[in-house]
């Protein structure tokens, strides 16, 4: 059987059901008498509305039992579903095949095209870079290599410094 | 030396005495959201890593020159009555207001610049300028964004640009608005056509307050919707352009109306001034009504320009949290407000000249 539509702000059977085409995207939203007085439907000048089919683009296709969760903070594509919101940043990577279909209604473009934070980006280039040697250095060890340790702690006080980090780490 | 919150509190948002002369834009805002890499977004994260953020946030923060002497405040420290005020001023939101432990925010002195830390993102960083002032409030935002960035590690994806809890914010976190004060266009019945016309170009109208507020005194807010695939001078262009037009509308609205019902808007006008100077008890939202009227008094010249700025400034005191504030009292009923509200009119009122007559070929 199938169920009446609900209404998308609160749970009742939903009686008025608006769609609008913005972008060139259709958005549709459902609501019950209530909530559609309480958001101002009925007033001529509805510029309520627009805030309410841009939440509507953000209900996603959730498949029921994926399972899916992300490693870093534990959030679900149900936990997405009803607060429309992420858990933390890795869930953009988490959540991809959610995501994406959702982006094409919701923006102009799916590429980020503006400012890039250049400082953090090259601070993580070297981060990154430290943490390789610091696991090329263990192993190195490890192997009883100790030309090739020297030459990775020789590189490491290097990226230290580049990083303005340049004290050794006190284990 | 900083400030402390009753410093804040009794001076005026700098807003309302820059001497702009724009008839149709109030006020510019600038936005950016920005969270921290590997934390869980503010909604997501527990008490004490929202606490830590705000420890983090806060240094970086105190560190970058416009916010030096700024006023750092948590939202539990503050009583509902002062988050309320600062609601009013545009300085926090209302999602922050009704924030956690963790939630608060860092105002600069002039009360332009805001950052509110662990509201829907870890910052929300806010630029305020009087008038129809993009591309400043841009450059501005622009250069404390890059300041924060050499002590913070934003989350960042080269393809998506900066994240955001909510998706609709991704990219640049960008949003760009400005308070447009339409009468005409509302008076005129053409309203609805605008914003269909804005919705359309992926903009959107919303009432003064934000989001579900209402459009008491003419006054909407118009913003960007979309964020992700358009860089930020774009994004700060187009809306430029799309509220030139709008401007270029309402101006021909009043022009209009002057010709069609010549006596239609100098009565609203001059009923509108007769109830500021005489009225015993206003609502908020009633209040709103007329200045708005009186503004738009003084853009057709009824009203010398000095007046404009007394106008702008008595839009915020006229609302509910600043009068309750300058009454001294503990409570106050919602009656007694609106006495106090209509006493304070008076007072300002009693002093202005009487509405010149409107030449309807002036504007």
């Amino acid at each position: 059987m199938a169920s009446p539509l609900k209404c998308d702000l609160c749970s009742q059977p939903a009686t008025v059901h608006l769609t609008q085409i913005v972008n060139n995207k259709v958005h549709k939203v459902d609501l019950c008498e209530d909530c559609a007085q309480a958001k101002g439907v009925t007033d001529p000048s509805g510029f309520s509305l627009a805030d309410l089919l841009l939440k509507a683009s953000l209900n996603p296709e959730v498949p029921s039992s994926s399972g899916l969760r992300c490693e870093q903070c534990g959030f679900t594509p149900e936990q997405f579903k009803k607060s429309g919101r992420f858990g933390c940043p890795h869930c953009y990577e988490t959540f991809t095949d959610i995501l994406t279909p959702m982006l094409e209604g919701m923006h102009k473009g799916m590429a980020h095209t503006g400012k890039v934070p250049e400082r953090a980006l090259q601070r993580k280039v070297l981060f990154d870079r430290l943490n390789q040697l610091e696991g090329d250095l263990k192993n190195a060890i490890e192997a009883e290599r100790y030309e090739d340790a020297a030459k990775y702690r020789d590189e490491i006080v290097q990226v230290r410094e580049q990083a303005g980090m340049p004290e050794e780490p006190k284990a | 030396m900083s400030m402390t919150l009753q410093e804040l509190l009794t001076r005026p948002s700098d807003l309302a005495d820059a001497g702009t002369d724009c008839p149709v834009v109030l006020m510019t805002r600038v936005r950016l959201a920005r969270n921290l890499a590997r934390h869980a977004f503010p909604g997501h994260a527990n008490k004490g890593a929202r606490q830590k953020i705000f420890e983090q946030c806060r240094q970086a923060l105190v560190e970058s020159r416009s916010l030096r002497q700024g006023l750092v405040l948590t939202v539990e420290e503050m009583t509902p009555l002062q988050r309320q005020i600062l609601v009013e001023r545009h300085l926090i939101s209302r999602e922050l207001s009704g924030g956690e432990s963790g939630a608060g925010v860092i105002v600069n002195k002039e009360q332009n610049i805001s950052v509110m830390i662990n509201e829907e993102d870890h910052l929300r960083i806010q630029v305020l300028r009087a008038g129809f002032q993009f591309r400043r409030a841009w450059a501005s935002i622009n250069r404390l964004d890059t300041k924060l960035e050499e002590s913070l590690d934003f989350a960042f994806s080269p393809e998506l640009g900066y994240l955001t809890a909510c998706p609709t914010n991704l990219g640049t976190g960008l949003r760009v608005s400005a308070m447009m004060h339409l009468p005409a266009l509302v008076i005129a019945g053409q309203m609805e056509k605008v914003v269909r016309a804005v919705n359309q170009l992926g903009m959107v109208v919303r009432g003064m307050f934000g989001e579900g507020s209402d459009a008491s005194g003419s006054m909407f807010q118009i913003s960007n919707q979309t964020t992700l695939g358009e860089a930020e001078p774009d994004i700060v262009k187009r809306l430029q352009s799309v509220l030139e037009s709008i401007i270029e509308h309402e101006l021909n609205a009043r022009e209009k109306l002057l010709e069609t019902e010549p006596h239609k808007l100098p009565d609203k006008i001059g009923r509108a001034f007769g109830v500021l100077q005489h009225g015993h008890t206003l609502s908020s939202g009633e209040a709103m009504n007329l200045l708005s009227l009186v503004r738009l008094g003084v853009d057709l010249g009824c009203f010398p320009v000095e007046s404009r700025p007394v106008i702008d400034r008595l839009l915020i005191e006229a609302q509910p949290g600043h009068v309750h504030h300058a009454s001294g009292l503990d409570k106050l009923e919602s009656k007694e407000r609106d006495v106090l509200r209509a006493t304070q009119m008076r007072s300002e009122f009693a002093n202005f000249p009487t509405p010149a007559h409107i030449d309807p070929t002036h504007n």
